[in-house]
């Protein structure tokens, strides 16, 4: 199901198969949703999938490339590298339509776009405003920057009174 | 750390000549080692922050921190091209060949001085990746245009924290003055190249110091008004030595339990 004729795989279904694999930490999305997945080259035998993260520190970032190698390894590819590239550094940006409603579907707020870090001397500025994924209140306030992962800020709606993660935008 | 066989760093090509590329590795293992110490010193707050948002906060910068380590040491590695890796650099050196500026070693001692720490270290680590991310030596750009835009976040969250600590009650101000009083004098060593830093700004790969010093005073100095603190000066007997190696007792005690399970039982995986 796999290969060509020749047995070597083709590019197009190494990017199939990256489809199915997902973030560790937000299993709805696959890492072709996340934007992640830099590049694909196939040389004959020889599979190299670039990736790179959304955080420096995203602890995911192993078992992303652990699950490339299984899910690429059933898919008959043997002979695989994974490499690690830092620039350009990901943004949000990247990130496609449909991993956004699959967020805002499981709960997290997708991200707002434009509202991007680089504005540090913006202290206590305004926090971005963040429909509530679970009523679509626009009520809601930040709770804090730094949530449950690296990846994500703390709000809370003021209708519905629920928590919420929201996906920030980087 | 994790084990690194399946994802490996994008190859670089590295041009530098054999001097220039010593030079750079022990400039790379500096800013990896001060993300490496301070990461570790906030993640010493996990589990006692004083509240759940702040705890979370301070476990978030740790972790940006150590992840910008593991970038720094990767490439450190493979600048050294002696067959160490990112888990030797990191667990098998001693303290004396860590070099790390006294500040970031500094304990946590209570949250003012931690903000405090932090503080010093942002706006310095925040102004220095936004210039190093132009830096010829493509990977060091790399590294610095991922992790600026983290660092960003880190500079934020001290600042207001400052702010807050200054401009809130009689005892967090008091608690803020004493920290600066103890902490301010280890700000110099930050911008206070080495001579290797001083060879490799020469060259163009490392920004001026001098040139991100309007910035750095300009953030200070708002910060500062916003916390209705009156800018410390800089104290004669400001604390150096770390970048050379001449740590405080501190440091030796923070290494012995990061290295300890590398130390009591070599080569040990998850």
């Amino acid at each position: 199901m796999v290969a060509t004729a020749t047995g070597a795989p083709t590019e197009a279904r190494v990017w199939e198969l990256l489809e199915e694999v997902t973030d560790p930490e937000v299993p709805v999305l696959s890492i072709l949703d996340l934007g992640i997945v830099r590049s694909v080259s196939v040389a004959g035998p020889q599979v190299t999938v670039t990736i790179t993260p959304t955080y420096s520190g995203c602890p995911a970032m192993n078992t992303i490339a652990t699950d490339i190698r299984l899910r690429l390894l059933a898919g008959g590819i043997t002979q695989l590298t994974v490499h690690n590239q830092l620039s350009p550094a990901w943004t949000t940006d990247w990130m496609s339509a449909a991993g956004r409603a699959k967020l805002t579907a499981y709960g997290i707020a997708p991200p707002v776009d434009g509202t991007a870090t680089g504005h540090v001397l913006n202290l206590f500025g305004k926090a971005t405003a963040v429909a509530c994924p679970l009523c679509g209140s626009a009520h809601t306030q930040l709770v804090n920057q730094f949530g449950s992962t690296a990846c994500k800020a703390l709000y809370q709606c003021q209708d519905c009174r629920e928590p919420f993660d929201y996906f920030k935008c980087h | 750390m994790d084990h690194p066989a399946d994802l490996q760093p994008a190859p670089a090509a590295i041009a530098h000549a054999p001097t220039v590329r010593q030079q750079l590795f022990e400039f790379v293992l500096q800013l990896a080692d001060t993300s490496l110490v301070l990461g570790h010193r906030l993640s010493e707050w996990c589990g006692h922050g004083p509240v759940l948002e702040q705890d979370l906060a301070m476990a978030n910068i740790a972790l940006d921190l150590l992840g910008e380590t593991r970038s720094l040491y990767q490439y450190a590695a493979v600048l050294e091209g002696q067959g160490r890796t990112e888990d030797d650099l990191a667990y098998l050196r001693p303290a004396t060949a860590y070099r790390n500026p006294l500040l970031v070693e500094q304990p946590n001692g209570d949250f003012a001085h931690t903000v405090v720490r932090q503080f010093l270290f942002d706006n310095y680590h925040y102004h220095l990746l936004l210039a190093l991310k132009d830096s010829p030596d493509a990977p060091l750009a790399g590294i610095a245009e991922k992790s600026v835009k983290e660092a960003a976040y880190h500079l934020k969250w001290s600042s207001e924290w400052l702010i807050r600590l200054g401009d809130g009650t009689a005892e967090s101000r008091q608690r803020l003055d004493k920290a600066l009083a103890t902490l301010w004098r280890y700000a110099a060593e930050l911008t206070t190249p080495t001579a290797t830093e001083a060879a490799l700004q020469d060259l163009g790969l490392v920004p001026d110091y001098g040139a991100l010093a309007p910035a750095m005073q300009a953030h200070a100095a708002h910060v500062l008004a916003e916390a209705t603190v009156p800018t410390p000066q800089f104290a004669p007997f400001a604390q150096r030595g770390g970048k050379g190696g001449q740590h405080s007792e501190h440091l030796g005690y923070l290494l012995a339990e990061l290295q300890y399970m590398q130390r009591a039982y070599p080569g040990l995986t998850w």
